[in-house]
């Protein structure tokens, strides 16, 4: 076994994701305890290029094959397995999203190496590698330990400041072809959302709707108090998925990261999804009826109401 | 079950080609008018269904005299009518795929004139919870389903949150479980009044008057559940039982005198179907247990108001209690009752019953208007401004201490003792354009009115 | 084409949580349980496309848990129109997602299928998600965070949808059989009408199946907390009309909703 920290590296369209950064960033800050360096593992198809990004990693290793161009769920695990159980590494780390999932969940039950997921933090003592973990829709928080102290974590997104993983480098690169292949799996095609009216992601005001708004009519009110803000309406996932609202306006993990300077959470719970789409904005402020609401953890001001009552009286106080 | 009935059948048919009879031609089909009418030309399989389920029976009692059809509220706006129902069912129609299945509002005012007996407020449960458990269910209606499986309410909200209304009661409301002691009124709260803004108006006015008073009450808050009897009219017999044992079990575990319920269904639901699930005991609605004890409210001022009242299919006609209302509201200084036409045993049902409640969306498309819209338009000819006694300045009064009628121009009250109307009623009186001629106000509300020190304004909202 | 539906059970957050007297795990006792929400849109997604076209049977797993109501959940699943519902396992506390992976991938060497669908993830799956588990256990390939499920008229292969943050899409080719978590289903899982679920309950075969014991988490629970919400939120209190004042002044003191709309 080594202490090498190993970060499995997404990238799209010939960049790194910010994920990655993140996960990065703290391996290299932890590596020294570990007694193992941050290593960067990179898949793909002609990507070595890439690996000058990975900078703030010790290593990189590059696993290049043709049947690695895109992501695959069997032909990353094929690649993976044979990899990690050569250099056993002590821990793993891998960002928690559609395709961290299925590497992480993959590797630990092929490689019998525990799996501690939703991680919001990462830190080795005098016992090893300790991870928080969210649980319950972000309700609980646990503290766990890997009981051979070894172990993968898929880290939820913005745990982690992304910077200090994106510092410069020269790292050594190591090359290597695929163990095995698998394409089970086969990538056909990337889709992206249609480009919407609006783009939230550069407004500066955002008024953010969750299940609070109970019903599609009360849209309109979230709506005119954003126009009275010179701002533009966000939602989190329940909206979006019943379509009261276009999907390029959904904040969170399966939709888009914000930093507004003032985000309005609006009858907006705060699922572990949601706050990792927004807890980056400068300021906010949540209206929820439900007093013990996580979202309330991030917020700088709160407020226990209902936003039926607080938002048209907040318009008429602007003047919208 | 089927019945062996005698059927006269008819082997052959002769007949002319040509016939002209007195100088008539009458030629043509031998069914147009010379064959006696044979119900054997029905298919019966329908008819046999449904009167083969349980509760199903009456339905074949029908003989289409047609006296359900001036009295059934339906009617009045659609093309909806319980003998064309019974018609349907003889030409083969079991109803199930047939938006009627969900008109019926179960208010029973058919079945009072039926000279067959033949029950709607069985029937339609019957063939409905079929329809349920076929899957075949309008949206709306299945939403409210899953919101009371899920928390035990029609809004589908927090079972956590049922008592949070007691924070603006401004008295104290005990919850029946930190007393820890027997008390003599178990008060069953109910849905909407737990809920709804406007039920918590009621809420907070029912909790002053019993504090008023001194009974001796608590609630169950949070673990009070839905009497879900409009569920089970709408035909989730299963919602209705599953809620029922949860209600009974809480009952079961603590002691009280007797329960007063604010809702007509719970009402209905505790005093007729619980019994047979295994739990008796004393059931009142509020009106009921309030109407002894009206000579001990001390009442403060006089409200000055011209108030009709709109029975509860499920108190009236349903239940028999029609006197208990009337008694509170001539009781309460200043006011001036005043019937609709359509009241007591006739009284108009306002669409809200038998599942009509979360139909609204489906029933809006085979009705001209809604019931309550209707009922909103009977209020306003009655009570409202510019109505011709009104205008007279006479006032249909009750005789009461004769302060005179109010100016013509004032809204008049549509007083309620059921949980469905303010919010219901209050949106007919919008979408008819009656927004202040007419105020809506459950009858626990004007007495808490009374009971106050009078005030500047005394009504109790301005006209618009 | 038969599908497998894999299922549990989940503490119902509409209650508080509670942590237990050690501190490591929830307070179960009086915590009533409901499907796991993923898990339904899963068993949606089966039921449609069983039957747009697809034909095949819908068999469901849940694992059975003490502290929960597998029974009626597995008639739940008849009601809402499964062909068969299995039991798997006899668990006193909901078990970790390598042992519950461990059990259904026992159960299922017992039951055809050519697609396994499940819930993305569950509120309680500290350890991973049962999928990506399960698929691994029985060689499967295996797709999380799907959005959307094709299948091909040979039936040997399926199309997923595999969302990304950003609301970015990868569509994947995936020969059958596979494991599919399921992010959510086309339409919302329709309602099992409870008069059905309790005569499903009288009347319905719910098999049983037995599951060794599992190989555990790996993880050891040192602590578990209630995150302090809003310790960090300065709570404003007051009626509307004061909230709105306090909001607005907030607001303006960084130079929003002043300004004249854009």
């Amino acid at each position: 076994m080594s202490g090498d920290i190993f970060v499995i590296a997404e990238h799209r369209d010939g960049a790194i994701l910010d994920t990655t950064y993140e996960l990065l960033g703290r391996a290299r800050a932890l590596a020294g305890q570990a007694g193992g360096e941050a290593v960067a593992v990179l898949l793909g198809s002609g990507v070595a290029g890439l690996a000058g990004s990975l900078g703030a990693a010790a290593r990189v290793i590059v696993v290049d094959g043709p049947g690695l161009a895109s992501f695959s769920p069997t032909a990353y695990q094929a690649a993976l397995v044979p990899l990690v159980r050569e250099r056993q590494p002590a821990l793993v780390l891998v960002a928690n999203g559609g395709s961290g999932m299925d590497v992480a969940a993959g590797l630990s039950a092929a490689l019998d190496l525990p799996l501690a997921a939703y991680a919001i933090d990462l830190t080795i003592d005098g016992n090893g590698p300790l991870v928080t973990c969210q649980l319950y829709a972000g309700k609980i928080q646990a503290k766990v330990r890997f009981a051979g102290g070894r172990g993968i974590v898929t880290a939820v997104a913005g745990s982690f400041p992304a910077e200090a993983g994106m510092s410069s480098g020269s790292p050594a690169i190591e090359t290597i072809a695929p163990a095995a292949t698998d394409d089970r799996i086969r990538f056909v095609d990337l889709l992206r959302p249609e480009a919407g009216d609006v783009d939230i992601t550069r407004e500066s005001v955002l008024v953010s709707v969750g299940r609070g708004i109970g019903e599609q009519e009360n849209i309109e009110l979230v709506e005119a108090l954003a126009s009275a803000l010179g701002g533009a309406v966000s939602s989190s996932r329940p909206i979006a998925d019943l379509g009261w609202l276009p999907r390029t306006r959904q904040v969170g993990k399966s939709g888009l990261k914000v930093k507004p300077r003032v985000y309005l959470a609006l009858g907006i719970s705060g699922a572990p999804e949601h706050l990792e789409g927004m807890r980056g904005a400068e300021l906010i402020i949540a209206v929820n009826s439900d007093a013990r609401a996580p979202i309330f953890s991030v917020a700088h001001y709160g407020v226990v109401a209902d936003l039926l009552d607080v938002v048209p009286a907040l318009t008429a106080r602007l003047g919208g | 079950m089927s019945r062996d009935l005698p059927v006269i059948k008819v082997d052959q048919v002769f007949e002319l080609a040509e016939a002209v009879v007195d100088g008539v031609d009458i030629s043509g089909h031998w069914n147009r008018m010379f064959s006696q009418r044979s119900v054997t030309e029905y298919p019966t399989e329908a008819m046999d269904w449904i009167t083969s389920l349980d509760g199903g029976e009456s339905l074949r009692d029908c003989y289409q005299c047609g006296k359900c059809v001036p009295v059934c509220p339906v009617n009045h706006v659609g093309s909806y009518g319980p003998r064309k129902l019974n018609a349907k069912v003889l030409r083969g129609n079991n109803l199930l795929d047939d938006p009627d299945l969900w008109l019926c509002t179960t208010c029973g005012n058919c079945y009072r004139v039926c000279p067959k007996e033949v029950n709607p407020l069985r029937i339609m449960p019957a063939i409905r919870e079929q329809a349920v458990l076929e899957g075949n269910v309008p949206a709306e209606l299945s939403e409210v389903f899953r919101n009371l499986q899920k928390s035990g309410n029609p809004h589908g909200h927090s079972p956590r949150k049922r008592a949070d209304w007691i924070a603006g009661a401004g008295v104290p409301v005990p919850l029946i479980s930190e007393l820890g002691r027997p008390v003599d009124v178990l008060w069953y709260v109910s849905d909407y009044t737990s809920y709804h803004a406007r039920g918590n108006d009621a809420a907070g006015a029912m909790a002053r008057i019993l504090t008023a008073l001194g009974v001796d009450f608590a609630i169950l808050g949070n673990e009070e559940r839905s009497d879900a009897d409009s569920a089970r009219l709408a035909g989730e017999t299963g919602l209705f039982e599953m809620l029922a044992e949860h209600n009974i079990a809480t009952f079961r575990k603590y002691e009280f005198k007797r329960l007063v319920v604010m809702d007509p269904h719970a009402y209905n639901a505790f005093k007729n179907l619980y019994p047979g699930l295994g739990w008796e005991g004393e059931v009142l609605h509020y009106t009921q247990f309030l109407a002894p004890l009206v000579d001990r409210i001390e009442f403060r001022s006089s409200v000055e108001l011209d108030v009709t009242y709109h029975d509860p299919c499920y108190l009236g006609r349903n239940n028999g209690e029609f006197d208990a209302p009337r008694r509170l509201l001539a009781a309460i200084p200043g006011i001036r009752l005043v019937e609709m036409p359509h009241n007591r045993a006739n009284g108009y049902c306002c669409g809200g019953g038998g599942g009509g409640m979360w139909l609204d969306g489906f029933v809006a498309d085979h009705v001209s208007e809604r019931l309550s819209e209707r009922r909103v338009r009977e209020a306003v000819a009655t009570v409202g401004p510019g109505r011709a006694d009104a205008t007279n300045g006479t006032g249909a009064t009750n005789g009461t201490n004769g302060t005179g009628a109010r100016a013509a121009g004032e809204a008049g009250v549509l007083s309620v003792a059921c949980p469905y109307e303010p919010s219901r009623f209050e949106d007919a009186v919008k979408s008819t354009g009656n927004d202040g001629r007419l105020v809506v106000r459950d009858i626990v509300e004007l007495i808490d009115q009374a009971m106050q020190p009078p005030r500047p304004a005394q009504h109790p909202t301005q006209p618009a | 084409m038969d599908y497998v539906v894999l299922l549990k059970q989940v503490p119902d957050l509409a209650e508080e949580l509670e942590i237990d007297a050690d501190g490591t795990g929830l307070d179960r006792e009086w915590l009533p349980f409901v499907a796991s929400e993923w898990d339904e849109y899963a068993l949606e997604e089966a039921l449609l496309l069983r039957d747009q076209g697809h034909g095949g049977t819908v068999t469901c797993l849940a694992l059975g848990v003490a502290t929960g109501e597998v029974d009626e959940l597995l008639a739940t699943c008849l009601a809402r129109g499964a062909d068969r519902v299995v039991k798997v396992g006899a668990f006193e506390a909901p078990p970790d997602s390598h042992t519950a992976a461990a059990a259904f991938a026992g159960a299922l060497a017992h039951i055809h299928y050519d697609l396994i669908l499940t819930g993305v993830q569950a509120i309680d799956d500290l350890d991973g998600q049962v999928g990506p588990l399960v698929a691994t256990r029985l060689d499967l390939p295996h797709v999380s965070v799907v959005t959307h499920i094709g299948l091909a008229h040979h039936h040997t292969t399926v199309t997923a949808h595999q969302e990304y943050a950003g609301g970015i899409v990868a569509e994947f080719e995936v020969q059958l059989p596979a494991v599919l978590g399921v992010q959510t289903s086309r339409e919302t899982p329709r309602y099992a009408p409870v008069s059905r679920i309790r005569q499903l309950m009288k009347t319905a075969t719910i098999e049983a199946m037995a599951a060794g014991g599992g190989p555990g988490s790996g993880l050891v629970i040192e602590a578990m907390a209630i995150p302090e919400t809003g310790s960090s939120a300065e709570m404003i209190s007051g009626n509307t009309q004061a909230i709105a004042e306090r909001i607005a002044a907030i607001l303006a003191e960084r130079g929003i909703g002043t300004a004249v709309a854009r």
